[in-house]
């Protein structure tokens, strides 16, 4: 419904008192807006009205008409002339509340001091206001085997169920993954699962959630803590670049969970299990806790931070160094290394895309996406989505969860250009358009758009030469607006800071001597380096060829680009300052490793996909830690430059003061698609992409969470399975000339010529061990 | 609200309070005298009331409110499942608890839950009991045990190995099994007396 549209507003008495409310209010919403609570366990704003639990019978009268019983005030929807005698002016309504608490808890279980939901329990609470003191009930309690795992993260008491049906229905109407349902009938009815298939949703933590009671809870916080015990601090998710809402609980400086908060614009209520369990890999691994120098000897050892920092200055000064900053630096921290690379070493070699990328992209994001704004609303209103290189359920779930929804309300037509149908695009009833690997160009140019889609792009689109040149020229030739979805949570923000080689703050271009202007005058410098940097690859070649000597590197897996060797030659060969939060492929070849906080131990802010800034505080107050910004301020200053950014508000204030670019916008040069490579018997086109729940770094450390991976399969299609003579489930030995992944077979719906497997999931990660991406030939062989 | 605000300050004339004059005591007298040391004589043919503490002690009341002690179930697991009501309803913010989950290979009490951590603070406690009213399972209890000063503050932070009550007979050391055939709810009804040979899995 849009602001603009003139909406019917209907006035209904609820207690006496007058609301209007526009048409088709539920009863209990528009008692809300009077600040009446009507008890409720079934009722949520975003699931479909089911009137389950009946706890919110009220009475009604219409035109004079009364209802002849109590009627449940979350189904109906208010009408003209309608008068709503609630618990607080009607006896009969009261009386009808009460007695069906007394049957929700004739079987409910007294076993609140071992349940987790204890102390925040909606039924706990109702009990309270809308219940008796004394139970009436001398019979035997009914009772299930308790609890039982519905999937490793997710446990189900059945016996403290008041069959709401929220998770049933969340897990229906938002995720679109019926795997539990409400089985049986009477007092024996409860949630089940689907035996064939366990209940292996990336959006279970939201069904713990909103269950009222204690009947869904999480492994990972059982018996954990109660909520007095909890601060609570509003945060944002780190994850992906979706940019959840959410609130960190923690006791006594660890944090023991996380839930998704209320956002509408964003997140609206949900979140994804990643963003909900994946927070222990701050205390998991052994943190680094002080500076680290490498001595004469060649040996790491603890130095003071005077004497590391004076160590990092002098490598960074006397050599040419550059700058690699991680796409999970908060937008502040990217501000800084941006503003380091420009000031204190006087280069343009800082990168943020510690990952694959191209120069193709790096045009594209100049062009396109900087300083650009497509929403979660824009998604709301357009009349089709278009992803090119994007799996949204697996690479920003929230994008997902938005999609289903316009689906689900208005059949959104959602067309993906990929190689394999995903289970995504799958539940989205999405058109694909199968094409191999590598020449996705030519379907993106057939596609016909107009001003109001949308197109989605992930950032593996880059990995397809000639792609993003297309979708350029599909966008301007249609007026369809373009959103650029990376994976990772901080390289929006990164890149709107600056921290690659062809932009300055704020989008403006290098290119540009205005901009460098503008710039270099609020920086207080005489001038900027004006040559384009250089990406992560180039400036790891640089390093292997000798032209460059040290780095400054924060935050990167040199083991998540496609030449990984070359990477950790280059570690090796050069002077390394790395920063870090625990120990590393690169702080092992580092010869300065300076600790920092991590998200939880400082504040800042982060940009979802949108360019929204989610900024979060510090969950945990007492660490000694130090941001990013921090230490490069205090590098900076060892060094004689000052970039005078000592606090996240300093360099708020400064991204603020720079103000967006109004100058020309970056153009960009075509790229040609390339040809596509033959195949020819045992040989396959590899397309592939990271999963939700892999061994992606921040998943470390929870276990439960790893319990509801996808399997790890390599997908062919059946025409090739056929004459490969391959079923479900026979292993296929996936080889290059770099090395080799053994996996099952999975016969799926995937273009002829390719064979698709998880990039980073267990026994299966193919920079590391393939040596190649997207669009590369391999040999399979049945093993 | 209008007589709120027409209250200021000023109208209060401290220099206008009237002092009134109180009626002072005149002498009690003789008599008077005689009655108040009478007292004092009569005393010194009573048995004297004090106690050589600390070679000599005193047995207190019988519900004085001393140490807390964790009990046992007859079978020698622990009552305690870490909900942390006590915790919740103590108002000096004394105790500090962390639940854990009972597995088959460690089980410390019946049931699902057990207390993994258990912190009370005496230099906090006020002794009023409320934790001992709180505790579902009747593992908090009070003894009448008051000698509870110490040197440091570390020292006054009791564990829980320091609050548990010791073994008795027909108790054994947990982790171990429940009492076979017996679920939780038996234990609470007072079903387990003993424990079980097969219970003694350290054997």
């Amino acid at each position: 419904m849009t602001t603009s549209a003139i909406v019917d507003m209907i006035t209904v008495v609820i207690d006496g008192f007058e609301v209007s409310v526009p048409k088709g209010t539920l009863v209990i919403r528009a008692a809300e807006q009077l600040g009446i609570q009507i008890p409720r366990f079934c009722d949520h704003p975003l699931l479909d009205p089911v009137g389950a639990c009946r706890q919110c019978l009220v009475d009604i009268e219409i035109n004079g008409r009364a209802f002849p019983k109590p009627q449940a005030s979350c189904t109906i929807p208010v009408e003209p002339g309608m008068i709503v005698k609630t618990q607080l002016t009607s006896a009969v309504a009261d009386k009808a509340q009460k007695g069906v608490m007394e049957l929700l808890l004739i079987n409910h279980p007294l076993d609140c001091p071992v349940c987790d939901k204890g102390g925040e329990c909606p039924l706990q609470n109702q009990a309270m206001s809308t219940g008796r003191t004394e139970t009436r009930f001398e019979g035997v309690k009914r009772t299930f085997e308790k609890p039982i795992n519905i999937s490793s993260q997710v446990l189900l008491d059945r016996e403290r169920c008041v069959l709401c049906a929220r998770c049933t229905r969340f897990s229906d109407q938002i995720a679109s993954d019926p795997f539990i349902t409400l089985n049986e009938r009477g007092a024996l009815q409860q949630v089940g699962i689907y035996e064939k298939q366990p209940f292996k949703s990336y959006f279970s933590g939201n069904a713990v959630q909103i269950c009222p009671v204690g009947a869904l809870t999480g492994a990972s916080y059982r018996f954990r803590a109660r909520p007095f015990d909890l601060v609570s601090t509003p945060s944002a998710c780190e994850h992906c670049a979706s940019g959840c809402d959410m609130r960190t609980d923690v006791r006594r400086g660890k944090t023991l969970r996380r839930l998704a908060g209320d956002d509408a614009s964003v997140n609206e209520e949900w979140n994804c299990d990643k963003g909900r369990w994946a927070f222990k890999y701050v205390t998991a691994v052994d943190r680094l806790t002080h500076p680290l120098v490498r001595n004469g000897a060649g040996v790491l050892v603890q130095a003071s931070w005077p004497e590391a920092l004076a160590a990092a200055a002098k490598g960074l000064k006397e050599n040419t160094s550059a700058v690699l900053v991680g796409g999970r630096a908060t937008y502040e921290d990217a501000y800084g290394y941006s503003k380091f690379a420009r000031v204190g070493l006087g280069t343009n070699d800082v990168d943020f895309r510690s990952r694959l990328s191209s120069d193709e992209e790096c045009e594209f994001l100049a062009a396109y996406v900087v300083r650009t704004s497509t929403t979660y609303r824009d998604i709301d209103r357009a009349d089709q989505v278009l992803l090119v290189g994007f799996e949204p359920e697996e690479e920003s779930p929230i994008v997902f969860l938005r999609l289903n929804k316009q689906f689900r309300k208005r059949a959104l037509k959602v067309t993906a250009i990929a190689s394999k149908l995903s289970i995504g695009v799958e539940k989205l009833k999405g058109d694909f358009v199968k094409v191999a690997p590598g020449q996705e160009a030519a379907a993106v140019a057939k596609q016909t758009l107009n001003a109001k889609s949308i197109i989605l792009v992930g950032e593996r689109a880059c990995e397809s030469a000639g792609l993003l040149t297309a979708v350029a020229a599909l966008a301007d030739s249609t007026g369809a607006k373009i959103a650029w979805i990376p994976r990772r949570a901080g390289e929006r923000g990164a890149l709107e800071a600056g921290a690659i080689g062809n932009l300055l703050p704020g989008g403006r271009p290098v290119a540009d001597a205005a901009a460098r202007v503008d710039i270099a005058a609020v920086w207080g410098v005489p001038s900027l380096p004006t040559t384009i940097g250089r990406s992560s690859d180039e400036i790891f070649a640089a390093v292997n060829a000798g032209t460059v000597g040290a780095l400054l590197v924060g935050g990167v897996d040199p083991l998540d680009g496609l030449h990984s060797d070359d990477a950790l030659r280059a570690l090796d060969k050069a002077f390394v300052v790395a920063l870090e939060i625990a120990p590393s492929e690169v702080t092992m070849r580092a010869d300065v490793v300076l600790p920092v906080a991590a998200i939880t131990e400082k504040s800042g802010s982060f940009l979802n996909w949108e360019g929204r800034a989610r900024s979060f505080d510090a969950a945990v107050h007492d660490s000694l830690n130090r941001s990013d910004l921090r230490i490069l301020s205090m590098i900076a200053q060892e060094m004689g430059t000052s970039l005078n950014l000592g606090t996240v508000t300093a360099a708020a204030k400064e991204i603020t003061s720079l103000g967006a670019w109004d100058g020309e916008r970056a153009t960009m040069t075509s790229v040609s698609p390339a040809q596509a490579p033959s195949v020819s018997g045992d040989q396959f086109i590899l397309t592939s992409w990271r999963r939700l729940l892999d061994l992606g770094t921040l998943q470390q450390g929870e276990e439960n969470l790893a319990g509801t991976a996808r399997q790890t399969v390599a997908v062919i299609s059946p025409g090739r399975a056929k004459s490969m003579g391959v079923v479900d489930g026979e292993l296929l030995k996936i080889s290059t000339s770099h090395g080799s992944v053994t996996l099952a077979a999975l016969v799926e719906d995937i273009h002829d010529d390719a064979i698709w497997a998880p990039r980073n999931s267990r026994g299966s990660q193919l920079l590391v061990n393939l040596g190649i991406g997207h669009g590369d030939v391999v040999t399979v062989v049945k093993i | 609200m209008a007589e709120i605000e027409s209250f200021k300050n000023s109208d209060k004339d401290l220099q206008k309070v009237e002092f009134t004059q109180v009626d002072q005591p005149g002498s009690v007298g003789f008599f008077g005298h005689a009655k108040g040391f009478w007292v004092t004589f009569s005393t010194i043919f009573k048995k004297p009331e004090t106690v050589e503490y600390p070679e000599v002690k005193a047995p207190t009341q019988e519900r004085f409110h001393g140490r807390h002690q964790l009990n046992r179930h007859p079978d020698g697991l622990e009552k305690c499942i870490g909900c942390e009501l006590c915790a919740w309803a103590c108002p000096a913010d004394a105790i500090y608890v962390e639940g854990a989950n009972n597995t088959e290979e460690n089980r410390m009490s019946p049931g699902e839950r057990y207390g993994k951590v258990y912190q009370i603070n005496y230099l906090r406690c006020v002794f009023c009991g409320l934790c001992i009213e709180a505790c579902p399972t009747r593992a908090l209890t009070m003894t009448n045990e008051y000698e509870l000063a110490d040197d440091s503050r570390e020292k006054l932070i009791f564990e829980k190995e320091d609050l548990l009550g010791p073994l008795r007979a027909g108790m054994l050391m947990p982790p171990h099994p429940m009492y076979p055939d017996m679920t939780d709810t038996n234990y609470y009804k007072g079903d387990v007396t003993q424990a079980h040979p097969s219970q003694d899995v350290n054997k």
